[in-house]
């Protein structure tokens, strides 16, 4: 449990070990594995990592959204506006999603329903929380949304059909439906990774200027590191179910630390470079989340990994030794979890300075292996 | 301001029509022929068997013994010439297809709704109810069709209304299974958790978001089995388990009695009867691949 320095009073949102498991027909899948975050109202926070690190189904769990009945919160809390989420009933559950809590979608094109207008899928929104709104006066407030969210057209527009709408323009629809009752919080999941890069931008501009327009706090969920560069303030980057390294955007991008945020950033095109390198994938593959391994899950992969790596778990802590906690808003604390952090030097070379001695050897990982097993046989 | 200009704030100002995925699937079926061949064969179908009092040449159950008025071939004043009691082919024809009218569409509405509220409470609670609502259909589906529907005639006595109802019973497990599939599916949606995401409670989500887009198979399904209806009350109107009184004209009876004369030179009393089945079930089967087509979402462009 990591305590922080001062009172969480302030916060919309704590997360506090969260876990989440998955029932699977090969074993149970250990999707999130004990996170702990928080954010502050009006912060936009950007949630990084590869597919399968489990930032989907974070913002699903703080959603109340698993799937059923594969999905289950194994232990933690989700404290929202001072309620925890995870002990209200279906129906407060239900109130609470699209008031104060609302999500964007990563595919436009499946997100809206096919059959029914654009215009009774907003009205829908209104009215779920408010039956006493009537018609007229939803159907005027369904045309202020679409020309909210720049779509042009609006009254003749909510008429139509999502097929009849460009994947940009469906991707400004959800927005509006997320934003009709001014939300606390949105959490935008990829929305803008089935979109054409041209539309991108537009996209991530739009959650933007609404969120600073009606004063909701964002998570944005993004595999792309470029995606968040620009508009949050504050990004985790996530591995394996954890949380690996948290710090202002501004910081992250200077001096990553943690080895897989070095290959995160050395990942994306450089055109400033000028050089015509070739991208540096990561090697290897991500770990099977079937199994609970000691270590940190990273480091298999991870060229700066020692013994220790293999066999300890590095917690999420402050890369400047016995520096207060900050856990949000502008002056968090970069904290980074792992041994042997890269330095500056490290981070720009993409390797470990000469002169470090990776522990990979046989005899560890075999080390390794078996302590998994012994994990894994435990009852 | 430039004609292009113009132009341009023209087609931004035309009314955008409220293109439906109903109205798009209506356009692509009207310009499917063959679609449109089943329809007008339907229409055909439909149209003699309500008005057959008012355009029947003859009263379909009156003829006479007389070997001049029997088997009488095709003539202008029998234009389908005269069955073996000497009754007019063409009326009973026309007559005949109210009751296969009359079975397709009883066995169908009922068959459809059974299934539907099966298929819709297995698919969207699931669990235990799904668990047992699917063993049920797996026995029913087990039986042979045909032996099923005659075993429930033989219990309920013959009759058009006791065919419509075994008809029915054999089509409820196909249709929930259908529905319980496509609603399965359609749970899982990227716009079914959208819409829980906005905290729509889920009686709406079943009724506004799953079920119109759970239909769409379904009335493909209702269509192709009104066709095999009209087969399967012929079938048991040939065994002899339709109507028992024998001036009601029906068409499977209609080849009962009249298929041991196919070879003594009376062929037609057999082959009228068996067109007219013929083109009734071909109009369904169009009129449903037309519409299996018209709906599938692979097809839209």
């Amino acid at each position: 449990m990591i305590a922080f320095d001062e009172p969480a009073a302030d916060r919309l949102l704590s997360v506090e070990e969260l876990r989440v498991e998955f029932s699977s027909s090969s074993g149970r899948v250990h999707a999130v594995n004990g996170i702990t975050f928080e954010l502050a109202p009006h912060e936009t926070l950007g949630i990084v990592g590869e597919s399968g690190c489990g930032k989907s189904v974070t913002s699903l769990a703080i959603m109340g959204l698993l799937p059923k009945p594969a999905g289950r919160i194994a232990g933690g809390q989700v404290i929202f506006d001072g309620t925890d989420l995870l002990t209200l009933k279906a129906d407060e559950m239900r109130e609470l999603r699209g008031r104060d809590l609302a999500m964007v979608f990563q595919d436009p094109m499946t997100s809206l329903n096919p059959v029914i207008t654009i215009e009774e899928q907003l009205v829908e929104v209104i009215r779920a929380h408010d039956s006493k709104v009537n018609k007229a006066a939803a159907h005027k407030r369904a045309v202020e949304l679409l020309e909210l969210v720049g779509i042009p057209n609006a009254k003749e527009r909510l008429r139509g059909f999502a097929h009849q709408l460009s994947g940009g323009m469906r991707q400004r629809v959800m927005i509006a439906i997320a934003l009709a009752l001014h939300p606390k919080l949105i959490i935008a999941d990829e929305p803008t990774t089935a979109l054409d890069v041209t539309i991108q931008a537009q996209i991530l501009e739009l959650i933007q200027r609404v969120a600073n327009e009606t004063g909701a706090a964002v998570m944005l969920i993004t595999h792309d590191l470029g995606v968040v560069a620009g508009m949050t303030q504050r990004i985790q980057v996530m591995y394996a179910g954890r949380i690996v390294e948290t710090a202002t955007t501004r910081e992250l991008f200077a001096h990553p630390r943690h080895p897989y945020t070095v290959g995160l950033l050395r990942s994306i095109p450089r055109l400033d470079l000028g050089d015509n390198r070739a991208l540096i994938p990561i090697d290897g593959l991500p770990p099977d989340m079937t199994r609970e391994r000691p270590g940190c899950p990273f480091a298999p992969r991870c060229a700066w990994a020692t013994d220790q790596c293999l066999v300890e778990d590095p917690e999420l802590s402050s890369v400047i030794a016995g520096q207060r906690t900050v856990s949000a808003g502008p002056e968090a604390t970069h904290r980074v979890a792992c041994w042997n952090p890269a330095t500056d030097e490290e981070a720009a070379q993409g390797a470990p300075a000469s002169g470090h001695v990776s522990a990979i050897t046989d005899s560890t990982q075999a080390r390794a292996a078996a302590a998994a097993a012994a994990l894994s046989d435990a009852p | 301001m430039t004609a292009g200009n113009i132009a341009l704030k023209q087609v931004l100002e035309e009314p955008i029509k409220g293109s439906s995925l109903w109205r798009d699937a209506a356009r692509r079926l009207v310009r499917n022929p063959s679609a449109m061949v089943g329809l007008f064969l339907i229409g055909m179908f439909v149209f003699v068997a309500v008005f057959a009092p008012f355009i029947s040449p003859y009263d379909p159950s009156a003829g006479s013994i007389t070997d001049a008025s029997r088997f009488q071939p095709p003539s202008v004043n029998h234009l389908l010439g005269t069955d073996l009691l000497g009754r007019d082919i063409l009326s009973r024809i026309f007559w005949g297809a109210r009751a296969s009218l009359w079975v397709s569409i009883l066995s169908v509405t009922l068959g459809l709704t059974i299934g539907l509220v099966a298929g819709a409470i297995s698919g969207f609670f699931g669990g235990w109810i799904d668990f047992w609502i699917m063993r049920v259909v797996d026995i029913m589906l087990s039986l042979p069709g045909l032996l099923l529907t005659i075993t429930i005639v033989v219990f309920l006595g013959p009759g058009l209304n006791t065919i419509a109802f075994a008809i029915a019973i054999e089509n409820v497990p196909i249709f929930a299974r259908i529905l319980r599939s496509s609603i399965l599916g359609l749970k899982e949606s990227d716009f079914t958790t959208a819409a829980r995401s906005i905290g729509a409670k889920e009686s709406r989500i079943l009724i506004n978001h799953i079920m119109p887009n759970a239909l769409t198979p379904m009335i493909v399904a209702a269509t192709l089995a009104l066709a095999t209806a009209i087969v399967d009350a012929a079938g048991l109107g040939f065994l002899g388990f339709g109507p028992q009184d024998p001036s009601t004209p029906e068409w499977g009876a209609m080849l009962n009695d009249t298929y041991r004369y196919l070879t003594s030179g009376a062929g037609f009393t057999a082959l009228f009867p068996g067109v007219a089945i013929v083109l009734s079930v071909l109009g369904f089967n169009l009129l449903g691949d037309g519409l299996r087509e018209a709906l599938d979402p692979r097809l839209k462009r």
